[in-house]
């Protein structure tokens, strides 16, 4: 064998290989999508009966809390980011955080100090080699988060959203995610979670202008608000939590499966290069052995006169 | 027959029951609270605490729930619990094991967590 065919062989054989891995990684991710699809799904009663209560509360009595009530010069504003511990997921980390970081330019521009609170390690990673400072960071779960998760990760936000700011604490919380559209869309976007408008949840939660009923609070209104709303941003971060595995296992899958296309390609066109390398080689045999034979021929020719 | 309301037992990440019952009693933190078809509008903060649940078919469904909120509104009750589960579902052994474990950390969380299951799996 030639040694230009030995060689297209050999890449065949590796790209090969490495098809079969990205094969098996769509399918994985392809599984793991359904399965966070699922939990989305599962955490949706939670979700939704938690804002009707929020609303319920906001409508019902003018109660004033420092999570729903904006301050009047914000100073410093945090930004959660939640990327993912693992790559290979197209630019699903890279979205994220460009939109995080077009929202701290903006944060900025407006005069504010900006904490950032960072999920998964492909965000530290990035914070850390620009050496920019991080508040806190979690990572480990971003693939299966768990409502336990989200209480860790809610905890020290609503801590420094209490805190007075001049202590250091913070007077916004914006997160940024990644939102699962569709098998085929995500989109990174910012939302800002607190203060809460109250308004804009009652439009969530009633869109068709329905009338919520006045209820009775039990101990107190206050007490019933204090309660719900830490409740109600852990929800929502453990909403967003699940959003972002969802969509970054449907990246994962796109990436794969266009790697797997490509690795599909690169076989064809090196198949070809070997059959021709091949065909070539065997034309180059026949013609030195025809050459040979007249060579040889013309000789016993010349030794006959 | 009786009037019925609507329960749903809702946890963070699933919901565990859900159906057409009598009489709810649960745990707010001024105290126990029974709510039956009908009953005024009400939004409350639950305790740590069993949840019983008549329902119309004349059976009782038990369920440990640890903090939350209820809710009820149109002969709609909503029970909203970071963590809930129904008695069947709780191992009594498991939690036994739990219990003791939790008293031998100090573990205050923990124990009042097993204390609760205990209580609901012994309701049932």
């Amino acid at each position: 064998m030639g040694a230009q065919l030995r060689v297209y062989k050999r890449r065949i054989r590796s790209v090969t290989a490495t098809k079969k891995i990205t094969k098996a990684m769509e399918m994985i991710a392809a599984s793991r999508v359904v399965k966070a699809q699922r939990k989305v799904a599962a955490s949706t009663p939670y979700a939704t009966e938690l804002t009707r209560a929020v609303t319920a509360v906001g409508a019902g009595s003018n109660t004033k809390h420092p999570l729903t009530t904006q301050a009047e010069t914000v100073t410093r504003s945090a930004v959660l980011l939640l990327t993912s511990d693992r790559g290979l997921a197209g630019a699903f980390n890279s979205n994220a955080i460009k939109a995080a970081e077009q929202l701290t330019e903006r944060l900025e521009r407006e005069g504010k100090q900006v904490d950032t609170y960072i999920v998964g390690r492909r965000g530290l990673a990035h914070y850390n080699f620009r050496e920019r400072k991080v508040a806190e960071s979690w990572t480990g779960f971003t693939d299966e988060p768990t409502y336990a998760d989200a209480k860790k990760v809610a905890a020290p936000l609503i801590e420094a959203i209490e805190k007075d700011t001049a202590d250091g604490g913070v007077d916004e919380l914006h997160i940024v995610f990644t939102e699962f559209v569709s098998m085929m869309t995500q989109q990174a976007l910012d939302d800002r979670l607190l203060p809460l408008s109250l308004e804009e949840v009652a439009k969530e939660a009633a869109p068709k202008g329905e009338i919520l009923p006045l209820y009775d609070f039990e101990p107190s209104a206050e007490d019933v608000l204090d309660a719900l709303l830490p409740r109600y941003v852990e929800s929502r971060i453990y909403n967003a939590l699940l959003q972002s595995a969802a969509s970054k296992h449907a990246a994962t899958r796109r990436a794969m499966k266009s790697a797997t296309d490509n690795a599909g390609e690169l076989i064809e066109t090196l198949s070809r290069l070997a059959n021709a390398a091949r065909q070539a080689e065997i034309t180059q045999e026949i013609s030195e052995i025809v050459g040979g034979a007249s060579a040889l021929a013309d000789a016993t020719a010349g030794s006959d006169n | 027959m009786a009037a019925e309301l609507h329960v749903a037992l809702v946890a963070a990440d699933r919901e565990v029951w859900s159906g057409e019952a009598t009489l709810v009693v649960a745990r707010t933190t001024s105290g126990d609270i029974g709510v039956m078809p009908g009953h005024q509008p009400l939004l409350g903060v639950l305790e740590s605490g069993p949840v019983t649940i008549r329902t119309s078919d004349g059976g009782t469904v038990v369920a440990a729930v640890h903090g939350g909120f209820v809710s009820f509104a149109d002969n709609k009750l909503s029970l909203l619990a970071e963590i809930a589960e129904l008695s069947d579902e709780i191992d009594v052994q498991r939690v036994e094991r739990e219990l003791e474990r939790a008293k031998a950390e100090g573990d205050a969380a923990a124990e009042r967590r097993a204390d609760v299951r205990l209580r609901a799996a012994a309701a049932r």
